[in-house]
């Protein structure tokens, strides 16, 4: 048995002194990063087949890449997705707060250092040498992601439960106006998630960052 | 009226019987199948092929809509009224949805119309439509929010439900109403919801009797409810407590349907 063990740490020799390391992203962060992507692929292509009932604008989504076969299907989805989405978000933004990984990782954030790490992106100049600081444009982006989901959910209780939320209701501008807050926050984070995936083949490092936690 | 209003209800029930049927030879089959395959529901999670047709899934979905039905309840408060608005902002014209085209929109006999009213009630009589128009009537400017997603803005006029329930005598410690329809249509809704003070029991529509395509003679208004929970032509109502389902229900929308 321990001859089989040392066999293996023989064999990868570095992968001992990896592990005293600390990681990138900790565990919880790793975890909750996934099973975000998860609740939030679901509740966009279920979201999709929701819109197409009743479309807001003069298109709808191709019923291949929605979710749930039909009304029913997708709102059943979408209602279970979201308790996913909500309860990982709360456990994200709790262990964000407890750990103070919040205050370290996305500030301080200033527009003047935003645009010039823009420009730098945009001349391709814009460094991702040390993946356990992020740059000011990342930091903006993670950002926005965060309180664009706040938005959905919160814009989603008011479409789920508009009597029952009034006030939320109210803030938001009513039902309908609520329908169309879902609607852009959704489109807002599709914008987000495409430009994530880009940057992701960009730097394949933050992959693995992201999975394996180094 | 009433021979084709029974004629209706025979074809119904044939089609439900049938219906289950079907279901219960479908979900043998499947179930054996899922006995050999088990092991690929988590992998058809992973690789997203036809996830939706999935059984286990499709359960598991099932199961989740029953624990919303118990967390809507939870949510539900009775004091808590649905915003009301001027008329200036009622939807004109207010849309038509039904499970079939309009043209399709039974036209019921206002003159042998009877509401029936069955379950745990301790006065069964029957209900005339001029008797209905005798109760206290109140008024109602409400959203109706289609499950759809559209919203309309509607006028409505008829018998607070509490008060009707208080007439029929009603076991208000029992778990459901349900709505049987002259259309075919039903579904059913819990007691809280149907003595909250906004729910009514609904013979006008802006000022006038109630037209056909909006449910002539009769519909349950409930502002507190996806449109699928706002039954049109009622013909029968009864207090049990015993799940009565719905059309759409049945077919996998969710049971409370709350807004």
């Amino acid at each position: 048995m321990s001859g089989s063990l040392s066999g293996i740490s023989d064999l990868e020799p570095k992968s001992t002194t990896k592990i005293k390391s600390p990681a990138i992203h900790p565990v919880w962060l790793r975890l909750t990063h996934w099973v975000n992507a998860l609740a939030v692929l679901i509740m966009i292509g279920s979201g999709w087949r929701i819109y197409n009932a009743s479309p807001l604008f003069g298109f709808s989504f191709p019923n291949d890449i929605t979710l749930g076969g039909w009304l029913g299907g997708a709102l059943d989805w979408h209602f279970a997705a979201m308790w996913i989405l909500v309860a990982n978000g709360l456990i994200y933004l709790l262990f964000n707060g407890v750990s103070r990984r919040f205050w370290h990782k996305f500030f301080p954030l200033s527009p003047r250092a935003v645009w010039t790490d823009i420009k730098a992106a945009l001349r391709g100049r814009l460094s991702h040498a040390d993946a356990r600081r992020y740059n000011s444009v990342q930091k903006t982006a993670y950002l926005f992601a965060v309180l664009d989901l706040v938005l959905l959910v919160l814009s989603g209780l008011v479409l789920w439960k508009s009597v029952q939320f009034p006030i939320l209701a109210f803030l938001l501008g009513g039902y309908e106006t609520a329908r169309y807050v879902h609607f852009f926050s959704m489109a807002f984070l599709v914008g987000f998630i495409a430009i994530h995936l880009l940057m992701v083949l960009l730097v394949p490092r933050s992959l693995l960052a992201m999975t394996r936690g180094r | 009226m009433n021979k084709q209003m029974k004629s209706l209800e025979t074809n119904v029930n044939a089609d439900l019987i049938i219906k289950e049927a079907e279901s219960l030879v479908g979900r043998f089959n499947r179930r054996h199948f899922l006995k050999q395959f088990a092991t690929l529901g988590g992998l058809s999670l992973l690789t997203g092929c036809s996830i939706s047709n999935n059984d286990s899934v499709e359960k598991l979905l099932g199961q989740v809509s029953r624990f919303n039905d118990k967390a809507q309840a939870w949510l539900f408060d009775p004091n808590k009224l649905a915003p009301t608005y001027s008329e200036a902002l009622i939807t004109r014209p207010f849309p038509f949805n039904a499970f079939y085209s309009e043209d399709k929109v039974p036209q019921v006999d206002a003159t042998d119309f009877l509401l029936e009213v069955s379950g745990r009630v301790s006065n069964h009589k029957s209900w005339t439509l001029a008797e209905l128009q005798a109760l206290p009537q109140v008024e109602q400017i409400t959203r109706h929010i289609c499950v759809e997603g559209w919203s309309a803005i509607g006028r409505w006029q008829g018998v607070p439900f509490s008060e009707f329930l208080k007439r029929i005598g009603a076991d208000t410690s029992a778990k459901y109403v349900a709505f049987y329809c002259v259309d075919g249509y039903f579904t059913s809704i819990d007691m809280a919801t149907a003595l909250h003070p906004q729910t009514q029991l609904t013979l006008g529509f802006d000022g006038q009797p109630l037209p056909a395509r909006y449910g002539f003679p009769l519909k349950v208004r409930i502002p507190t409810k996806l449109g699928y929970k706002n039954p049109k032509h009622v013909r029968a109502i009864q207090i049990t407590n015993i799940y009565p389902g719905g059309y759409w229900e049945n077919q996998g929308y969710n049971w409370f349907g709350g807004s």
